[in-house]
């Protein structure tokens, strides 16, 4: 694989972020793959705030931990940011505007463009940005002219004038940097294969469209980074489709108006970060108890409480495993990709009826904020079911107020709904223990019948996440990680394989129900596994100690700063871990 | 056509003389009033006393949680506008722990008929203080009398422009289920705050004390319920003492009625899939 890192960076509200996703669609249209990281603050104006953008001639899944051409608008861009700079890297910079340095021997070129200025003349201070793309173009020899369809598309409803300034911007960009400097550094060569698709996404994206596609005809929602954006997408394509976004007043009522519509027969979900999360926990509950299908996603950010609100982090995993009083069945995906991101929320909505739980999907802001390139979605893997239902005439074949809504005689714990507006279908769902219709009692044969019917639901769980193992299949080392980690890890598991080291990586797709068989045999044989996740306790760790044992084989590699984890980082750490001599 | 005995389920559990058996009774009475079938009813409940209801009352039910009868009861009604959807509740539930919910409720308009019976007190946990207590009112977590202001219910709505703001009470069954009735025709989210005695741990807000004081509103021909400033100040003279449409108002739309995209036929009963075409169309735009 060859890759390139690019960074543009300055104070929010300077158009950051539109000038990273103007560069990367042109570079993703380019035929490249590209993989966009935002890092942003928990503020509107000011504050420093940086777009990454990785570009390579394959799939990439990390943004990558070195950059190659940094555009800074501020001194702070640089001090922030030099760790990352590669050797040789391309420091550009508005001498008008400050006087750029770097840390003493580092090596990288500080070259001196007067962006504001060229953007000046080209028709407006604003337009800095497009500038710096046009000096990014100069560095790595692409023809100004491909920006040409992305400025269009970005810019064309303002008419053709303002298209023309913001080419202008760039051509002009692109030639002061060929007049005055020298240094370039090249692109990687044009990707040799590329599907039909070719799709530029993020896991919010991919979210809201895998539940769209999965059947969600309601979203209730209140607006909390890093989740909006899943919201946001499905208002524009909801409505479409007959269904409803409710911006709820708060994730209480949200989650409870999701519970309301699944009970009455329309698939929905609620989609919010941790601390809405938490404030769930009771109609969880509520859900499980009652047999009502309900879809979370929970797009988790640095906790905790408010946290770094802003920042990733893993470490809702035992909120998403344990949160509720009481005991329920649940389910709980952890999508590794962007497909995932896709494919796990459509099916979810599947299993969330056909299982009558529950069905949590614990994204992450780096999975659900990044940006993209992949070949396709898996539509035709999605699974679809509505799961057990009485029709017309089922109920009408029943003696008037026969059926039993929570029938604890199901050989499988799963019993067939009814929907309001049934005839001869009626029951009461209810948080409080029942009998078979739905009414409150406490006698403690059928308390222990409904537990007892409620836990065998998931007992025949089947569904296509859980383990997976790349790499050599009996190596004696591993790394181990969930969710969003694993193409970072896959990263490390090449690396480390190049340095000699027999190792394999295993993922965990699924932790509930937890695919405890698969993970015992991916396990066994492993002396050292290095448990990577990103947060300060160790919860993956501990979940695998908890299900599977491996005590003594597992080390933790965790990382809690609010930053995603880099390559190097967990390649540090296994040096620690895996045993010295085997590494070169 | 419906009877009374097609909306009775189980026999209630509440306490001989609960001012709630009157507002199953009258909420039974509307439904047949309405020619409504029980499976097109859904009552949704919180919990308390009152959240009993969706267990008593004949048709489908969900028992949600503590203060959370809205949002579902809400959630329920969008799902399929065909159902003729209660929420109901007592006063702890909706204007204690759910009391966000009754305003945003409120102002998003679905057509949904909220009851809230109305004890001024926490019944099923044995007597504590609620929002509608009365200063003084000396209970186990009060015994030397309430400090707080107690909720006005229908000042509250009022000022909110709830488009459809009543209250009944449980020694007048016949006149609640009247109000009831024209609660669920009303177009959008409609109040029906119910004086219901609670026999066992609130001597004060008694059957007595409420028939001395009540005025009905309804059997006056010279109130207009649709005068809100009139109706604010009518309720404040009477210290909230009064039955009848309160007020209403015709001219918001419900939120299903607004909302962008709603379709016409129920929710749930339109296949949720989206098409090969639609797909792609979708899809092209990651391109």
């Amino acid at each position: 694989m060859h890759d390139v890192g690019w960074k543009v960076g300055g104070k929010q509200g300077e158009g950051i972020d539109s000038t990273g996703e103007i560069y990367a669609i042109a570079l993703h249209r380019m035929g490249y793959y590209v993989f966009t990281y935002r890092h942003f603050m928990s503020l509107i104006k000011g504050g420093h705030t940086n777009y990454k953008i990785r570009v390579a001639d394959e799939v990439v899944r990390h943004h990558g931990d070195l950059v190659h051409v940094l555009i800074a608008f501020d001194q702070t861009t640089i001090d922030e940011n030099w760790r990352q700079l590669a050797p040789g890297a391309v420091v550009i910079y508005d001498g008008a505007t400050f006087q750029a340095h770097l840390p003493d021997g580092l090596q990288a070129h500080l070259c001196d463009v007067p962006l504001t200025g060229i953007a000046k003349e080209a028709g407006g201070a604003i337009m800095k940005n497009m500038v710096s793309i046009g000096v990014t173009a100069a560095v790595h020899g692409i023809d100004p002219t491909a920006f040409l369809p992305v400025i269009q598309d970005k810019f064309g409803k303002k008419g053709e004038a303002v298209v023309q300034a913001n080419l202008e911007a760039v051509r002009q960009g692109y030639a002061y940097y060929r007049s005055h400097y020298d240094v370039s550094i090249p692109m990687p060569p044009l990707p040799q294969q590329r599907s039909s698709d070719h799709l530029f996404i993020s896991g919010n994206q991919a979210t809201g469209f895998g539940a769209l596609d999965g059947g969600c005809r309601m979203l209730a929602a209140y607006p909390i980074t890093p989740a909006t954006e899943i919201m946001y997408w499905l208002i524009e394509h909801l409505p479409k489709q007959g269904g409803v976004v409710l911006q709820a007043e708060d994730e209480i009522a949200a989650v409870n108006m999701a519970i309301g519509a699944n009970y009455a027969g329309v698939p929905a979900m609620t989609s919010t970060s941790g601390p809405g999360f938490s404030l769930m926990m009771e109609a969880l509950g509520l859900a499980g108890m009652s047999e009502t299908p309900l879809v979370i996603v929970d797009v988790q950010r640095s906790g905790p409480s408010t946290g770094l609100p802003t920042k990733t982090e893993q470490s809702d995993l035992n909120e998403a495993l344990y949160g509720t009083h009481g005991e329920i069945p649940r389910v709980v995906l952890t999508p590794r990709t962007v497909e995932e991101c896709y494919r796990f929320t459509a099916d979810a909505f599947a299993l969330a009826e056909r299982y009558q739980v529950p069905v949590i999907v614990l994204s992450d802001l780096y999975m659900g904020m990044s940006a993209q390139s992949i070949d396709r979605l898996p539509r035709e893997e999605v699974t679809r079911d509505r799961g057990r239902r009485m029709s017309d005439e089922d109920l009408q074949a029943l003696a008037p107020g026969a059926y039993v809504r929570y029938d604890d005689s199901s050989p499988t714990g799963i019993s067939p709904r009814s929907i309001p507006g049934q005839r001869n279908g009626r029951y009461v769902a209810l948080g409080n223990e029942h009998n078979g219709i739905g009414l409150e009692v406490e006698e403690q044969y059928i308390r222990v019948a409904q537990a007892n019917k409620r836990r065998r639901k998931l007992a025949h769980f089947a569904h296509q996440s859980g383990v997976s193992v790349d790499g050599v299949k009996d190596a004696p080392f591993a790394l181990i990680g969930f969710g969003s980690t694993h193409g970072v890890l896959e990263e490390a598991r090449a690396a480390l394989a190049r340095q000699g080291l027999t190792i394999k990586h295993i993922h965990l797709s699924r932790v509930a129900p937890f695919p405890a068989e698969d993970m015992m045999a991916a396990l066994a044989g492993v002396e050292r596994a290095l448990v990577v996740e990103l947060n300060q306790t160790g919860q993956l760790a501990d979940l695998i100690r908890k299900e599977v044992g491996f005590h003594d084989v597992l080390s933790n590699c965790l990382k809690y700063d609010g930053d995603p984890i880099e390559l190097r980082e967990i390649l540090a750490r296994a040096e620690q871990v895996f045993p010295t001599g085997v590494l070169q | 056509m419906s009877t009374m005995k097609d909306f009775k389920a189980e026999k209630p559990t509440w306490c001989p003389g609960c001012g709630d058996f009157g507002v199953l009774n009258a909420m039974q009475r509307a439904a047949v009033a309405l020619g409504l079938e029980p499976e097109d009813v859904v009552v949704v409940s919180g919990i308390g006393c009152s959240g009993k209801m969706s267990q008593h009352f004949g048709g489908y039910g969900l028992h949600s949680l503590h203060g959370r009868s809205l949002p579902t009861a809400q959630a329920v009604k969008l799902a399929n506008r065909n159902l003729t959807v209660f929420a109901a509740g007592g006063d702890g539930d909706g204007y204690g722990i759910g009391m966000g919910h009754f305003i945003h409720a409120i102002r998003r308009n679905i057509d949904i008929t909220y009851i809230v019976m109305d004890n001024h007190i926490y019944g099923l946990t044995t007597g504590q203080a609620s929002p509608t207590s009365d200063v003084g009112s000396q209970t186990k977590t009060s015994p030397r009398g309430t400090v707080e202001r107690p909720i006005e219910p229908l000042q509250l709505a009022l000022s909110e422009r709830c488009g459809f703001v009543a209250q009944a009470f449980s020694g007048d069954t016949k006149h609640m289920a009247q109000v009831i009735e024209r609660a669920v025709r009303h177009r959008g989210f409609s109040l029906v705050n119910v004086f219901s005695p609670c026999v066992t741990f609130n001597k004060v807000n008694s059957y007595e004390f409420y028939k001395e004081k009540l005025v009905n509103l309804d059997a006056d021909p010279a109130y207009d319920c649709h005068d809100r400033l009139a109706a604010m100040r009518r309720v404040a003279e009477a210290d909230n003492l009064v039955v009848g449409v309160v007020y209403e108002d015709t001219e918001q739309p419900a939120y299903d009625d607004a909302v962008y995209g709603y379709p016409e036929e129920p929710l749930a009963h339109l296949e949720p899939r989206l098409s090969d075409a639609m797909y792609e169309e979708i899809l092209a735009t990651f391109r």
